[in-house]
């Protein structure tokens, strides 16, 4: 068993389910917006604000962020783990590859933020 | 034909070299790599390699030839060699170099201990022997025939990134051999060892290691059973 204080849920394992759903609601995220294009190609604004204040739009988007930040938090921990190690940078590894996902969280969380604002904001 | 034959030596090198040898080999039947690299030898004493069975048996001379991993005994020079080029032997990437071909293979037995290869019954001995039927002895085929020769875990790119957190395809094939025996009683126990974000789930599934095992096995086919079992247990 090794463990890691800084993956997103308690096990490999529940984390892998994460990036698979996740990975699911976003497709369907990107197709229901392929299909809103392929249906309305003179999409105007009103029509587009128009979808967007149905609730059910709303939650499915609001859902479609929080995917995204959990599998970009997973995705982004792996490929640091993968590469930011003591075998290519020494006794730096540590500090570089916490500054490295520090980052992520940051953007991360401006993403939730901004999207919360977006779908749910006045 | 043109050997080029990695070498170093830590006690007098400063860096590892790619050595050429002009090595004389008879046209009329196809040698294994292993039979080049003997030749080779005979002009140079000094090169290092392991070598024991020269059936792919025992799993001693595994190394990256012509770029991809294999057992130098059972691998054709006509297979990785087109006539007129070179033949390149390198030792297994990934592990630390000993000397020359020889590699430390210290890390890949302690991924290997990891999974406890070996039967865990918790149930009292019976007076003869632990019976298993045909159809139960018949899920162990292709999980026991595993040689240890690291050819495996050295192709794979989560293996050279985490060799001490990642247990690599050879380790988790025999894990799957003794999760998946039906007279072992320890599956809870082994698999909560295995569901923490590296010893497993480093696996991407790139195959690497079905395509280099000497011996045909495929430890992503057992890697993905270990994951359901996982999720069966867990989810």
């Amino acid at each position: 068993m090794v463990t890691s204080a800084t993956n997103f849920s308690r096990t490999g394992l529940s984390d892998w389910l994460v990036q698979r759903v996740s990975a699911i609601v976003l497709l369907a995220y990107s197709l229901f917006i392929f299909g809103i294009f392929v249906l309305y190609p003179e999409l105007s604004f009103e029509q587009w604000s128009g979808i967007f204040s149905n609730n059910a739009v709303r939650l499915f988007s609001m859902m479609s962020v929080l995917a995204l930040c959990g599998h970009a938090w997973i995705g982004m921990w792996t490929i640091a783990t993968d590469y930011l190690t003591s075998l290519q940078l020494g006794s730096a590894a540590t500090f570089v590859r916490l500054v490295f996902q520090l980052g992520c969280a940051l953007l991360i969380t401006v993403y939730l933020l901004w999207g919360i604002q977006i779908f749910w904001g006045s | 034909m043109l050997v080029s034959i990695y070498r170093y030596n830590p006690e007098t090198d400063l860096k590892p070299a790619m050595v050429d040898i002009e090595v004389d080999v008879p046209t009329d039947r196809d040698l294994m790599v292993l039979d080049v690299l003997n030749l080779a030898k005979e002009k140079d004493t000094t090169i290092a390699y392991r070598r024991s069975c020269r059936e792919g048996v025992c799993g001693s001379d595994g190394m990256n030839i012509n770029g991809t991993n294999g057992l130098a005994c059972i691998t054709p020079l006509s297979s990785v060699v087109k006539p007129g080029k070179k033949l390149v032997l390198r030792p297994l990437p990934g592990l630390p170099v000993v000397r020359d071909l020889v590699v430390d293979m210290s890390i890949f037995y302690k991924q290997f201990e990891k999974v406890k290869p070996y039967l865990m019954n918790s149930e009292p001995v019976p007076n003869i022997e632990r019976l298993q039927s045909p159809e139960d002895r018949a899920k162990l085929d292709g999980l026991y025939e595993c040689i240890l020769c690291a050819c495996c875990t050295t192709s794979c790119p989560s293996f050279w990134w985490n060799p001490d957190k990642f247990i690599g395809p050879a380790g988790l094939l025999q894990a799957y051999r003794f999760l998946a025996d039906s007279r072992d009683t320890a599956a809870s126990e082994r698999l909560a060892g295995l569901e923490d974000p590296f010893s497993v789930f480093r696996c991407r599934g790139i195959m690497n290691c079905v395509a280099v095992c000497p011996k045909g096995l495929n430890p992503t086919r057992a890697i993905g059973h270990i994951r359901s079992m996982l999720i069966e247990q867990s989810a």
